[in-house]
């Protein structure tokens, strides 16, 4: 399509009141290049600030944190949608108008190509001479034969009396249509698989399992339309967890590798079987994939309440504190202890070693000598009976941390615990077991039935892009035996011209060839 | 050699690239300061002889004669200059293999080795356009911006040879990073014809003119728009594999999108009544920005996944 063609006129005002002429007018300004434009700006402007605000799909724990400390800042920022930018009303309105823009300028450009791509070739002008390129020679060429060797050339070619006219390129078109089809298409995915796809977060430790159901999940993202029923009913174990890490150098203790170890149920029938997950290769069930996105040290432990009964034994996922040691922050509860609920707050350390000053800090992110600094043991209540929501990683709420009773605490802390040690509370009150590590991972399963189809929208607007990029519209004509068309020996004249705006240079090559081959034969080229 | 040495000579081999750069600059400098004039006509070359051969049809013909006689060493020094743009780029080219080869994978794991493969980038694109047309005149711009890359990489984001995390091995580095990399050393290109068409008068001047720096903004736009949107399409591939989401608004993702958005403008903008020309090129240097922040900024100002920053959740 010349360019000229693409820019529709102002829309002109409505003549009269109608609503008709108004909705014409506004669906034809909706529809010019220059509104395309400022949206396709709007929609660029729109979406800064979900680089620059905190996003609620993305970190909802800095969201929270907002809220805490500058609420009043926080509130405004969620009037405007802020915290979920690009479900927001306004982007949504945004690239609503665009892509109704869009189907507004596709289909009458589509009718439009249907009627060119079936015309012919247009006819030569008078004056081939005038043409931006342009060529002479004398020969005997005859009309069939520059067709012909204009076809070889796979230009669309009509012919007539004395002369041939030629076009090429047609592609370019077909690829801009098609390129602005296929970011429709992607748009129509990307919201199926919003609609129709969950996400989900849990952590499972060594020796445990997971099956997928939404109440084993410890955050669960579904699109509208997903019902608990259509989960995939899959289930795995986790044997094994082993990490690698750089032992030497600069970058000592960075992570080389890691590798989770299942064993997979695709459905509650199916045979288990073993599965090596890892980073880059998730585990993928009937289009459920299963990623591999963290890891971290669950020490496993044995309270033993004052009357001596064990009041909790089991592993304990620990926060990381800081990642280059993997040095973890582990919470312990036993609110089943007697006389008094127990807990302790603790520290875990890969690979201890003691420092100058007499603490101890870790050394390295592998399991190279595993302690645990016990920071506080306390009783009284944590709240766990309350009904209200609990954290694994906090001991009790703010207001019931207060009230709770020291047991041992700051100075009186002792040396950090290796494995099979055990610190005994004083006056009896209990014992607190180190007796083994563990390993956590944390995984996000994800269903999204919009990823193939967005793969295919993108690969094509890929494709078709580059082809409406670098192909160009041309035409040739070749006008035989002089302007009167006589057919006979004489000369030769050819015209051509491209119908896309600066790419003159490399037709001019093009054209050169074309000449070239058409004189092929003949004498000379003048 | 060592791996360490392999590293040391990688080094060695950026600060040659750094000042061969800086020579050919100067010898593209003095070129266009002792070379003829411009005239800010469009290159017209409406009418082209069927003679083939003829070699040099370059800016020479778009090119008036100003009152000052040039001196004939003008080109030569421009000549002299792209040969030792040449070799800039052959020390760039062995600094990104020999760091390559000493830690044993592709070598744009961090910013810094980005930033010199953009800089290798950047330089090639230049070169390569010599073999079609003469655009001698981006040179000392070209030059100037490779020089001042390759300095910024090796002052502030240098970053000893060594391994990358986990999520980063894997072969979408090859494929996605690449694609980066070569579609911001075309709109670098572009980028800098951007801002020579703005700094530029309407009139005679020693700067290219502006249908010559026009055209070879679009060009290098055309040819890297589909570069970056294959580069965007495999980055949510891999972030597909490696996150569990093939597009999930990480502040990278939203600067690449905004700047794949603000070329798609650009490309508009130049079939836009009305916006042809300077504010065409203004939308392209807006796009352009954007770049420069994804490349940058993003790293340095905001933290998300793709600074690696703290992965954990
Ligand atoms: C989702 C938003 C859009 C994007 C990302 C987009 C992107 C592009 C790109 C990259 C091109 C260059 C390809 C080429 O020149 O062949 C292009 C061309 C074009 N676009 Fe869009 N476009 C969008 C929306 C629209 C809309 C709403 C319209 C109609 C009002 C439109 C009309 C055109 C036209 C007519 C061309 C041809 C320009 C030419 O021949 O050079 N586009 N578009």
């Amino acid at each position: 399509m010349a360019v000229k063609e693409l820019e529709k006129e102002q829309a002109p005002r409505p003549a009269g009141f109608g609503a008709l002429g108004w909705a014409r007018w506004a669906w034809r300004t909706l529809t010019s290049m220059k509104t395309a434009l400022i949206l396709l700006f709007l929609f660029a402007l729109a979406s800064v600030p979900g680089s620059l605000v905190p996003q609620r799909g993305v970190e909802p724990d800095k969201v929270a944190r907002l809220f805490q400390q500058s609420p009043a800042l926080a509130e405004w920022y969620d009037r405007f949608q802020l915290f979920d930018v690009f479900t927001s009303v306004w982007f949504a309105a945004i690239y609503l108008l665009l892509f109704t823009s869009l189907v507004g300028c596709i289909i009458p450009r589509t009718a439009t190509y249907f009627r060119e791509v079936r015309r012919r070739p247009p006819a030569a002008p008078r004056n081939l001479a005038r043409l931006p390129h342009h060529a002479a020679f004398a020969g005997d060429l005859t009309v069939e034969e520059a067709a012909r060797r204009l076809r070889a050339r796979r230009f669309r070619v009509d012919t007539g009396d004395g002369w041939v006219a030629a076009e090429k390129g047609y592609l370019r078109e077909t690829g801009n249509l098609l390129f602005h089809i296929s970011l429709l298409g992607l748009l129509v995915a990307v919201g199926m698989g919003s609609l129709y796809g969950y996400r989900g977060n849990v952590l499972v430790v060594e020796g445990d399992g997971f099956a997928n159901t939404v109440a084993n999940y410890d955050r669960f993202i579904p699109g509208r339309e997903v019902s608990a029923e259509s989960l995939e009913p899959f289930s795995f174990e986790l044997k094994d967890f082993k990490a690698t890490y750089q032992v030497q150098g600069d970058k000592r203790g960075q992570e080389l590798d890691y590798s989770a170890y299942l064993r997979v149920n695709d459905s509650p029938t199916a045979p288990a079987r073993d599965y090596e997950l890892k980073v880059n290769e998730p585990l993928e069930i009937n289009g459920t994939q299963t990623y591999l996105i963290g890891h971290g040290y669950a020490p496993v432990f044995k309270v033993t309440d004052g009357q001596g009964q064990v009041a909790f034994d089991g592993p304990v996922p620990c926060l990381i504190e800081h990642k280059p040691t993997l040095t973890s922050g582990c919470v312990v509860k036993a609110p089943d202890a007697r006389p008094g609920q127990l807990g302790f707050l603790l520290r875990f350390l890969p690979t201890s070693v003691p420092l100058t000053d007499g603490t101890y800090a870790s050394a390295f992110p592998g399991e190279l000598q595993p302690e645990v600094q016990v920071l506080g043991a306390f009783t009284g209540d944590f709240g766990v009976r309350s009904g209200r929501p609990q954290s694994v990683y906090q001991l009790a709420p703010p207001d019931l941390m207060k009230k709770l009773k020291p047991l041992v605490m700051g100075t009186s802390v002792p040396k950090p615990l290796p494995v099979g040690q055990s610190l005994d509370l004083p006056k009896g009150a209990g014992k607190l077991e180190f007796t083994g590590v563990r390993e956590w991972i944390t995984l996000q399963v994800a269903y999204d039935p919009g990823r193939v189809p967005a793969l295919l929208a993108a690969a094509l607007a890929t494709v078709s892009i580059a082809a409406s990029l670098t192909i160009r519209r041309r035409r040739v004509w070749v006008r035989i035996g002089g302007k009167d068309g006589a057919g006979e020996k004489g000369t030769v004249e050819v015209g051509g011209l491209t119908r896309t705006e600066g790419s003159a240079a490399g037709f001019a090559e093009e054209f050169d060839d074309i000449v070239k081959v058409l004189s092929a034969g003949d004498k000379d080229v003048r | 050699m060592s791996a360490d040495r392999l590293a040391e000579v990688s080094d060695l081999f950026v600060v040659a690239a750094v000042l061969l750069y800086l020579f050919s600059m100067v010898g593209f400098a003095l070129e266009l300061a002792f070379g003829r004039a411009r005239a800010d006509a469009p290159a017209a070359r409406a009418k082209v002889p069927v003679t083939v051969g003829g070699g040099d049809t370059g800016d020479a013909d778009a090119a008036v004669p100003a009152g000052v006689e040039s001196p004939s060493w003008a080109p030569k020094a421009g000549v002299a200059a792209l040969a030792l743009g040449w070799l800039g780029w052959a020390a760039n080219l062995a600094a990104i293999v020999t760091r390559g080869l000493s830690v044993d994978r592709w070598p744009w794991g961090n910013m810094y080795e980005f930033v010199v493969a953009i800089c290798f980038a950047a330089v090639t694109t230049f070169l390569a356009i010599q073999f079609r047309q003469n655009a001698r005149f981006l040179g000392a711009f070209v030059m100037v911006t490779a020089t001042l890359g390759l300095g910024f990489a090796v002052k502030v984001l240098y970053t000893a040879a060594g391994p990358v995390v986990p999520a980063l091995n894997s072969y979408w580095v090859a494929i996605h990073v690449t694609a980066a990399i070569l579609a911001s050393g075309l709109f670098i290109l572009a980028g800098v014809a951007g801002i020579l068409y703005l700094v530029r008068g309407d009139g005679l001047s020693r700067l290219p003119s502006r249908a010559d720096l026009e055209r070879v903004a679009h060009r290098v736009i055309v040819l890297a728009f589909p570069v970056w949107t294959f580069a965007v399409i495999a980055g949510a591939l891999w972030a597909d594999k490696a996150w569990g989401r093939y597009w999930g608004w990480d502040p990278k993702e939203v600067w690449a999108f905004i700047t794949w958005v603000a070329y798609a403008a650009y490309l508009h903008a130049r079939v836009t009544a009305g916006w042809r020309g300077r504010a065409a090129t203004i939308v392209q240097l807006i796009a352009f920005a954007c770049l420069l922040f994804n490349l940058i900024g993003v790293n340095i100002f905001i933290s998300g996944l793709h600074s690696y920053a703290d992965v954990s959740s």
